[in-house]
């Protein structure tokens, strides 16, 4: 029995709230979400790597390499990913020279990702300096170079601790996907309005998306939160 | 460019008007939250990880396009407009977030504080209104100012269902303009910007304050 047929023993298509269209859509709402939750890790991805260059490029010595990435960080965090996403998609393509085309995709998780890399960098910035000074001051006492030093000494000291705030930010950026529907990429919300375009019935698409955001990112958040307390316990024991 | 100031005029209208009711529910939601009525603690959890957890622009959408046939089914003669919309979801999203400021500021006002007011034979309103509420104010204040920074980005979103705020003219301004979209989208991310400058201003200035003069 193929899946359509099933969803017709629901036949109750003449209700406010049809179970037969439910069922009938949810296959491609399914598809769909797949599409979300990959854009939300190649997005996040970038935002990690890209967040650790913008913290240290902050903290460059050199003052106009300093001010050009704090301006950065400060005007990607005060305006909207949305006309963000609009200047990746359609803007830069025409930018002279520079410009190239870009799938939805890639501009989707470019957008998402440069945006929330500020963020990112705030979040290692806090992890950076938790870090003691002692720790720089012992490194440079045994002559590591400045390379060493980071890699050995500093970031394997300032990320763990930070690790459950990161995962906040992969849920946020996960609810921030819908945006990418706003260039035309195919992800769980673009889907459903095109479903309820199709069939002029938005309730069930739309009540749906809603309830598979909720249903991803709560117990998320809940992990998360657990994730906190435990490494909270972890590094106090530690300091103790 | 006076139909990007004309669309600014509308992004600023609605970023007031829902800063205002977000801040109303914040406070609402936010007592509720330290309630000692259980149902009253566990509705508004519901409330506050409920639109927590679904998107601000799923809960847009819903408002919109889905809200309106759902009543309509049930006999009412309802259509909603893009602006209506936009504001409420705007408020009651950003109000969720806002309110576990509230909540956070007034769990972090020291419990020796709330025993003296007892000890002073305070009735309960006087404990919150005089003593809990002015010193979990100058917490939350930091907070606030970066919620309107993020509530002033959100404004954007409401360009999505069809009110003509900045993005939405910008839109507007690059499909009768082929060939412009990089100009017009830098345009909008300097105006959003130039929004923004006072915000942050106001935030950083926030922050500061909250860290003077206060007795750790």
């Amino acid at each position: 029995m193929d899946w359509n047929n099933m969803c017709q023993t629901f036949n109750d298509k003449d209700n406010v709230w049809s179970w037969q269209y439910t069922c009938e859509i949810f296959p491609d709402l399914l598809d769909a979400m797949w599409v979300t939750i990959s854009a939300t890790f190649v997005a996040y991805f970038v935002a990690l790597i890209l967040g650790l260059f913008l913290t240290l490029g902050r903290r460059s010595p050199i003052r106009p390499v300093k001010w050009f990435f704090q301006g950065f960080l400060e005007f990607v965090r005060g305006t909207p990913p949305l006309v963000q996403l609009f200047f990746i998609y359609f803007g830069f393509p025409e930018i002279p020279y520079i410009g190239f085309e870009m799938s939805a995709f890639t501009a989707g998780v470019l957008g998402l990702g440069i945006h929330y890399s500020t963020y990112v960098s705030e979040i290692y910035r806090s992890g950076i300096e938790a870090v003691p000074k002692s720790q720089w001051e012992a490194s440079k006492a045994l002559n590591f170079s400045k390379g060493q030093t980071w890699l050995r000494i500093v970031l394997p000291q300032a990320i763990p601790p930070v690790i459950p705030m990161l995962g906040n930010y992969l849920i946020t950026m996960f609810k921030e996907t819908p945006l990418l529907a706003a260039i035309t990429l195919m992800e769980m919300l673009n889907m459903a309005k095109f479903i309820g375009a199709k069939y002029f019935d938005y309730l069930e698409p739309f009540t749906i998306v809603g309830f598979l955001f909720l249903l991803l990112s709560y117990p998320s958040a809940i992990l998360v939160s657990k994730l906190e307390k435990r490494m909270n316990r972890r590094f106090r024991q530690k300091n103790a | 460019m006076p139909l990007l100031l004309k669309g600014a005029g509308v992004t600023v209208q609605i970023f007031i008007v829902s800063a205002v009711f977000a801040f109303i529910i914040a406070f609402i939601a936010g007592l509720g939250g330290v309630s000692r009525l259980k149902f009253v603690r566990v509705f508004t959890r519901m409330y506050v990880e409920f639109f927590r957890g679904t998107s601000l622009l799923v809960q847009m959408f819903w408002l919109f396009f889905a809200f309106p046939i759902l009543l309509r089914a049930y006999g009412y003669d309802f259509s909603m407009s893009p602006y209506w919309a936009g504001i409420i979801a705007l408020s009651l999203n950003y109000g969720a977030y806002a309110s576990e400021i509230v909540r956070g500021s007034i769990e972090a006002v020291p419990k020796g504080q709330t025993e003296a007011a007892i000890a002073l034979n305070m009735t309960r309103w006087q404990r919150m209104s005089r003593i809990i509420l002015p010193q979990a104010l100058r917490m939350m204040l930091p907070g606030f100012g970066n919620i309107s920074i993020e509530l002033l980005k959100g404004t954007s979103l409401v360009s999505l269902i069809t009110l003509s705020d900045l993005t939405y003219q910008g839109q507007m301004i690059r499909n009768s303009n082929p060939g412009m979209a990089d100009e017009v989208f830098l345009a909008l991310l300097v105006l959003y910007f130039i929004l923004a400058l006072p915000l942050i201003y106001l935030s950083r200035f926030f922050e500061r304050r909250a860290s003077k003069g206060v007795a750790k």
